[in-house]
């Protein structure tokens, strides 16, 4: 029982961004176990300071590659919630579906190039060529899929350029958004035969569980991604958005470049699995049947089970985009311009649903339309302080096995949560005289 | 036949964006482990080795421990390319040079003690070519998916890869769109290095300026551009700020 080992990984591979984890134990008692964000702050709410009221969307995108499209949202629905801009239905319909389509991009990217290669005991997606090579071009093609559809709606995958205050720059014609169902249904098809090749690898997640607590939004209508209140496992619904600091308190750590959080207990989980556990209700049932083969029921503490969260969101997004061209191509699309700000002070908060979770812009612009104060709350930043919490819960139970298997099982710990590094690092809320 | 080229992919401060659109070459990417072998790119993949004959680095160089790291990946390489906008320039992390670091982490950490944490030791943000000399340079934010396939192979056969010398103007007339300051906007694109396929004005958006920009720009059309649109000087410089603080324009071979 008693021995002595460190693990200590630096740079966990297959993760967006730069975090290291640190395992000390001595006659086998746990001296020191951190999970580390090591990544350079990079000062974006600072670098907004001075910058006019259409320009934010731009700068604000380039927090994350991969959820470029979700950090454009936040900040359009920021800045149009303070200049008082009402969108069009239509323009409400395309950033739904522009949203699905960056959840599908990153949640395949998660599952099928980043998680599966622990599935199968490969080192990276480049390495699973040979034996799995018919479900590495499944996962290929979805993704392939997802980036076309994002390219359709924002222009490009990573850094959006057709979204902007009050609309949308241009918009695609009916043709194009007909030929994108016919994919998507391809798609799904797609999908329900990949479920049952991961459910066959699925038993390599570990069965670890915690209880904790789970936020992201929740609506009436539908499974929130776009809109909705902040909800919690613990608490309930808050209705009033722009009271978000008090759901979400963050605090600083000195072993991390990347802010903590917490809310009703010492820590809260953000993303797949939190939507999942608050809203799993309003999945579409094709999305529910893959919730059924793998046995997730809301709620679920396990956090490994997130990727399989995703697999499920993945295939309701599929299916709500489908539901959602078919209203556009009924209504007929139109070529609006962007809808115009009647003033330009004011503070907004924009509030969405990204891949890893829930997603906070907060401006307060002068009467030029200048930015003087920003506030960013990214879903990474939220998740640190529970991945800690479950590391401390999940070393005991495992400090026996080899040390590999060990150093294995909280990378893939890490990588469960699909962290976003540099979006978390985007650091902290400023505020300028 | 020679060896196949040893690739490795390293980052820095940044969003990570560019080495996302690597990934997103799919299964094209295949055709490029055709000519070369990727030894290292920990975003997607656990293997890892430190002999390597062309580093590809993306990001921005916030602090020495960062500077540090740098030093040994050019140590290693023969050929160095820096990859995106915040490598071969600065990128969106410049924005906040226009204050000293010691005043950014003030307001932005304020009272909390982190001195002597290197974590939280920044200076400010400079471009690869600030600390280490860079070989060749893809630009863009994020960076164009074909011009990165075009200057890897050039690379990777040992042939000087071949960037645009003109600006965006000349691909967006190609792509027959009506002019940003014709529809009321303010476009860089007069000033800016091509190679994007002119993305941003194709998609009804002025261009940012993110290529960098070119040398010798034509400054005296800009004016008379900015004279027919009754656009202010401040507003060109300010735009400028958003990828090309501090730089008044790129040379070719940095």
């Amino acid at each position: 029982m008693s021995k002595d080992f460190s693990v200590h990984v630096e740079h966990v591979t297959r993760v967006e961004g730069h975090g290291n984890i640190i395992l000390d134990v001595k006659n086998g008692k746990i001296e020191k176990l951190q999970w580390n964000v090591v990544e350079a702050p990079r000062f974006f709410e600072a670098m907004l300071r001075g910058q006019q009221y259409n320009e934010l969307r731009s700068i604000t995108s380039r927090i994350c590659g991969i959820c470029s499209i979700g950090h454009s949202l936040a900040s359009l629905k920021a800045t149009e919630d303070a200049l008082g801009v009402k969108i069009t239905n239509q323009t409400a319909t395309l950033r739904r579906l522009a949203i699905h389509a960056e959840n599908m991009q990153s949640h395949i990217l998660h599952i099928g190039y980043l998680v599966a290669p622990d599935l199968v005991g490969a080192g990276s997606v480049f390495s699973m060529l040979g034996k799995h090579t018919d479900t590495v071009l499944k996962i290929v093609k979805l993704h392939r899929l997802a980036n076309e559809m994002s390219d359709l709606i924002c222009g490009r995958t990573i850094h959006p350029i057709r979204l902007v205050v009050g609309g949308f720059s241009l918009q695609p014609t009916e043709k194009q958004l007909i030929q994108l169902k016919k994919r998507l249904l391809e798609a799904q098809e797609l999908t329900t035969e990949l479920a049952p090749i991961i459910l066959s690898v699925a038993g390599n997640l570990p069965s670890f569980t915690r209880e904790t607590e789970y936020i992201g939004l929740t609506s009436d209508e539908e499974y929130s991604f776009y809109d909705g209140d902040i909800a919690s496992t613990d608490t309930g619904r808050h209705p009033k958005y722009q009271d978000y600091k008090e759901i979400m308190q963050e605090y600083i750590v000195p072993h991390s470049t990347a802010k903590y959080a917490k809310h009703a207990r010492e820590s809260y989980m953000v993303g797949a699995l939190a939507r999942f556990n608050l809203n799993s209700r309003q999945l579409h049932p094709v999305a529910q049947d893959i919730a059924t083969l793998f046995k997730l029921k809301a709620i679920n503490y396990n956090p490994f089970m997130n990727t399989i969260a995703q697999l499920v969101e993945f295939s309701h997004s599929i299916q709500d985009s489908i539901s959602l061209i078919d209203t556009l191509v009924d209504q007929g699309i139109k070529q609006e311009k962007p809808v115009k700000p009647e003033k330009k002070a004011g503070r907004g908060v924009g509030i969405v649903e990204v891949p890893r979770g829930i997603l906070v812009h907060d401006y307060t612009l002068n009467s030029q339309g200048y930015c003087t104060k920003a506030n960013c709350i990214i879903p990474t930043n939220q998740n640190h302080a529970n991945i800690q919490q479950d590391m401390e819960k999940l070393v005991p139970e495992i400090i026996n096995q080899p040390e590999k298997e060990i150093e294995l099982t909280l990378e893939m710990l890490v990588r469960a949560y699909d962290p976003c590094i540099s979006c978390s690092t985007h650091y902290l809320d400023v505020s300028f005289k | 036949m020679k060896q196949k080229p040893r690739v490795a992919v390293f980052d820095f401060a940044d969003c990570e964006g560019c080495e996302l659109e690597i990934a997103d070459l799919e299964e094209e990417i295949l055709e490029l482990i055709e000519i070369a072998d990727i030894v290292s790119f920990r975003e997607v993949m656990k293997e890892h080795s430190d002999s390597y004959d062309i580093a590809i680095v993306e990001g921005s160089i916030m602090r020495p421990m960062d500077e540090k790291r740098l030093r040994s990946i050019r140590s290693r390489a023969k050929i160095l390319i820096a990859l995106g906008a915040c490598a071969t320039m600065g990128g969106v992390n410049k924005i906040r040079n226009q204050w000293m670091p010691d005043e950014v982490k003030k307001e932005v950490y304020g009272t909390v003690d982190l001195k002597g944490n290197e974590l939280f030791d920044v200076f400010q943000t400079k471009a690869l070519n600030e600390v280490v000399p860079v070989d060749y340079y893809i630009y863009g934010c994020p960076i164009d998916r074909d011009e990165f396939k075009s200057v890897i192979t050039a690379v990777a056969l040992g042939k000087k890869p071949d960037i645009p010398r003109y600006p965006i103007c000349v691909e967006c007339k190609k792509n027959e769109n009506i002019c940003q300051f014709e529809l009321g906007a303010f476009c860089l694109g007069p000033i800016t290095r091509a190679g994007c396929k002119a993305i941003c004005p194709t998609h009804n958006s002025p261009c940012e300026g993110c290529r960098g920009l070119i040398k010798k720009a034509e400054t005296d059309c800009v004016k008379e551009v900015l004279e027919r649109y009754k656009l202010s000087y401040e507003d060109i410089r300010r735009r400028c700020t958003m990828y090309n603080y501090g730089r008044k324009e790129c040379s070719y071979d940095e």
